[in-house]
């Protein structure tokens, strides 16, 4: 297929043709010529942002929902450079993303001019790749070389920065494109002898356990994950990533690892002899002090980037691979070893672990005061929604009880902003992910400080008709920040105290913006409120939870100690030798 | 730490170099010298990477280099199965007096002198770093008014090409 036409319409085409149906962005000067075709595009809808950042992670929060890869638009400068915190996030989560800006006119790249900014230099560390588009005749295979990029290996973000005497001028646009990407050449398929010595690892272990990340959720492998934990009987523990990838109703999932893992988790990676991580990297969250972390195991690490394996922790046997595939060889091997009647036997092990469950399960205290419980409001989203919602949260303690509290039972129902840590990022991505599965309950659980940075997105949601339900964690205050200043500044509350019980009025904003908007602060009204927000389905909800404002998240382990040092409350550390 | 000799070959790309040199700061590791020009290939260019790691940081920087897309190949040299060069043009001071015993240095080293002035001669040298250290020892009682050194380049010694496979590469994907 050839044709004569602009490079702006070669863009809208070239989009079309790789499959996007959604584009999250806002016009500007230089990316105008592209806004012209696109307006004629009836395979994509442009939704029109309030502010780049919401674009960005709006892409995100879509292409977490639908496994497709999300795309953003925004002008040069500061429309581009707007971009760059979703774009980071997006590197630091493997989230495919494709961010396309405008550029000046190639003849006015470098000499500073209106609205210019190098923003393929600024995002060269945060992108899996980037291009500079000067020529029209490049942008359909620049397209199609983005979206495979963004989509295989470690999925991640690429942004295509295109010059806009590019999109003005015209080209023979062809379809198909070849690629030409001779040096990118994803591993895929394991090796199978490294399959066989972790399989031979797992039936000699005593105590094993299986450590998942987010990179078994990215290659759709939570089926593949249950059959191994069944087949070898070993405990899960799921990382803040790969919440979903085993039902938390499982009897073999201990909970999430890490900081504000539970003590199941966290003891059963510490005490175990054999850790065989899949898809996940060995976060600084994840293993405290690295020198403390699970001392004694071996270590199977199977990621399908290379860079990961012993870029933290040596791995014994290190094994490069998508993790559906490594996982599928992982059975068979595991099975070979079992017929040879080579099997596993981890009852010391499981009556160890289960009364580390059975003594330390997560819970939280009521207020004494009788104000509401932040913990036991996101427990109840989670009991009223269920388990086929889909919940996004943002940055802080109210993330961690959102992980901690829901109860995840299915694959991709959890997305949140991990490795980056972007306040702001619920509201935006909330949209995102509704605009890519509307049939979907979508909650956006955020705080009071976060939805202060990114709300302006309501306005999206009720003109774009993307019913998003918002509930505030309003605790006045930004409460992780507080939490650490109550735990290690002598309780000096330095400039966490937003007043956001006061200013703003959160009801009114929604309202202000076109949203249902519901106030709780009280344990009694915590079901009907959720159940009024259930029943609106027209317009966003917003609902304005009152909470508790000294609540904290526990357990802890406190930054720069081992995992050992794990606090179940304050000053309260678990017996880790009670077997009963 | 050690020394370790890195050729890379890159898609002749704008904007490799900043890939490559920023990949380096931003994981925190340094370069001792680094050494760009196109291949045998017009599309290929091959840089030539000295860094003073320990193991396992260069395992590390080899896998980041790796994942960088219009990265080819990394090939580490081994000093003993290859030749490594540098090549280093240096202005020192020579004036009647002093003149015959440059030049006596010069050949000494097997440099030769591409340019004389009244009271100065450039000298080009090209050697290994050991060589082209001793010769700036010796050259520097005579008042060394400037010098340049260029990054090293190395090949491996034998009849294999670490560039036949990426070539390939490069016909495939055109």
């Amino acid at each position: 297929m050839t044709e004569r036409m602009t490079g702006a319409q070669a863009l809208v085409r070239a989009l079309e043709q790789v499959g996007v149906d959604t584009v999250f962005g806002i016009p500007g000067g230089a990316i105008l010529p592209a806004y012209d075709p696109l307006f004629d595009s009836e395979r994509v809808r442009h939704i029109l942002v309030r502010h780049e950042q919401g674009a960005g992670h709006a892409a995100q929060g879509y292409a977490q929902a639908t496994g497709k890869v999300g795309v953003c638009m925004a002008t040069s400068g500061p429309g581009a450079t707007n971009l760059v915190t979703p774009i980071a996030d997006a590197y630091m989560d493997s989230v495919p993303i494709v961010a396309i800006t405008g550029q000046v006119t190639s003849a006015a790249i470098g000499t500073d001019a209106f609205q210019e900014a190098d923003i393929s230099g600024i995002t060269m560390p945060i992108t899996k790749h980037n291009f500079l588009v000067t020529d029209p005749a490049d942008i359909g295979r620049t397209i199609a070389e983005a979206f495979h990029i963004a989509s295989t290996g470690r999925p991640g973000p690429v942004l295509v920065d295109i010059a806009k005497d590019a999109l003005q001028n015209q080209v023979d646009f062809v379809w198909p494109q070849p690629m030409q990407l001779p040096g990118y050449r994803p591993v895929i398929r394991p090796h199978a002898k490294q399959v066989r010595e972790a399989a031979r690892l797992i039936t000699a272990a005593s105590r094993p356990v299986l450590y998942v990340g987010g990179g078994v959720l990215k290659a759709h492998a939570a089926g593949e994950l249950r059959t191994l934990a069944e087949l070898t009987g070993a405990p899960v523990v799921t990382t803040l990533m790969a919440k979903g990838a085993l039902p938390d109703s499982h009897p073999l999932h201990m909970g999430m690892p890490g900081m504000h893992g539970s003590v199941g988790a966290v003891g059963a990676l510490q005490r175990s002899d054999l850790v065989i991580a899949l898809g996940a990297r060995f976060d600084d969250r994840v293993t405290g002090r690295l020198d403390t972390f699970a001392s004694h195991a071996k270590i199977v690490h199977a990621d399908i980037d290379p860079a990961e394996i012993s870029k933290n922790r040596h791995a014994d046997v290190p094994i490069v691979g998508d993790c559906k595939d490594v996982l599928t060889d992982l059975i068979v091997a595991v099975r070979n070893e079992h017929e040879a009647g080579r099997k596993g036997d981890y009852d010391d092990w499981w009556r160890q672990l289960g009364a580390w469950r059975e003594t330390y399960p997560l819970g939280y205290e009521q207020p004494s005061d009788g104000s509401l419980s932040p913990q036991y409001t996101i427990e109840r989203i989670g009991k009223i929604a269920g388990p086929d919602a889909l919940y996004v949260a943002g940055v802080g303690q109210h993330q961690m009880w959102t992980a901690q509290f829901i109860g995840y039972e299915q694959p991709g129902s959890f997305i949140n902003s991990g490795g980056l840590g972007t306040m702001g990022f619920a509201v935006p991505a909330a949209m995102g992910a509704k605009r890519g599965r509307p049939d979907t309950t979508v909650w956006a659980i955020d705080g009071d400080g976060c939805f202060q940075m990114t709300n302006q997105e309501l306005a999206t949601c009720a003109i774009e008709g993307i019913p998003i339900k918002v509930a505030v964690i309003n605790n006045g205050n930004l409460g992780m920040v507080r939490q650490w200043q109550t735990l290690f500044y002598n309780e000096r509350y330095s400039n966490t105290d937003l007043q956001s019980r006061r200013i703003p009025d959160f009801v009114k904003l929604a309202e202000a913006y076109g949203c249902a908007g519901l106030r709780c602060d009280n344990a009694a009204d915590v079901d009907a409120t959720i159940a009024k927000a259930m029943e609106i389905n027209d317009v966003p909800v917003v609902i304005d939870f009152v909470v508790h404002q000294d609540a904290m998240v526990w357990p802890m382990v406190a930054a720069g100690t081992g995992n050992d040092e794990i606090k179940i409350a304050r000053d309260m550390a678990p017996d880790w030798e009670n077997r009963d | 730490m050690s020394r370790h000799t890195l050729s890379v070959l890159v898609e002749n790309k704008p904007g490799i170099l900043a890939r490559v040199a920023a990949l380096f700061s931003r994981r925190g590791f340094n370069i001792d010298s680094l050494a760009v020009g196109t291949t045998e290939h017009p599309d290929i260019s091959r840089m030539t990477i000295v860094v003073n790691v320990e193991d396992r940081p260069l395992e590390q920087v080899t896998k980041q280099l790796n994942k960088l897309i219009n990265v080819l190949k990394i090939v580490e040299l081994d000093p003993v199965a290859s030749v490594q060069r540098e090549m280093v043009l240096i202005k020192v001071r020579a004036d009647h007096e002093t003149r015959s015993q440059v030049l006596e240095t010069v050949q000494l080293f097997r440099a030769k002198v591409v340019d004389v002035a009244t009271d100065a001669v450039t000298v080009e040298a090209t050697g290994s770093k050991d060589k082209l250290e001793a010769l700036i020892r010796v050259l520097e009682p005579f008042g060394i008014k400037e010098l340049v050194q260029s990054g090293m380049v190395a090949i491996g010694r034998g009849t294999r090409s670490i560039t036949d496979r990426s070539l390939r590469a490069i016909e495939r994907s055109a």
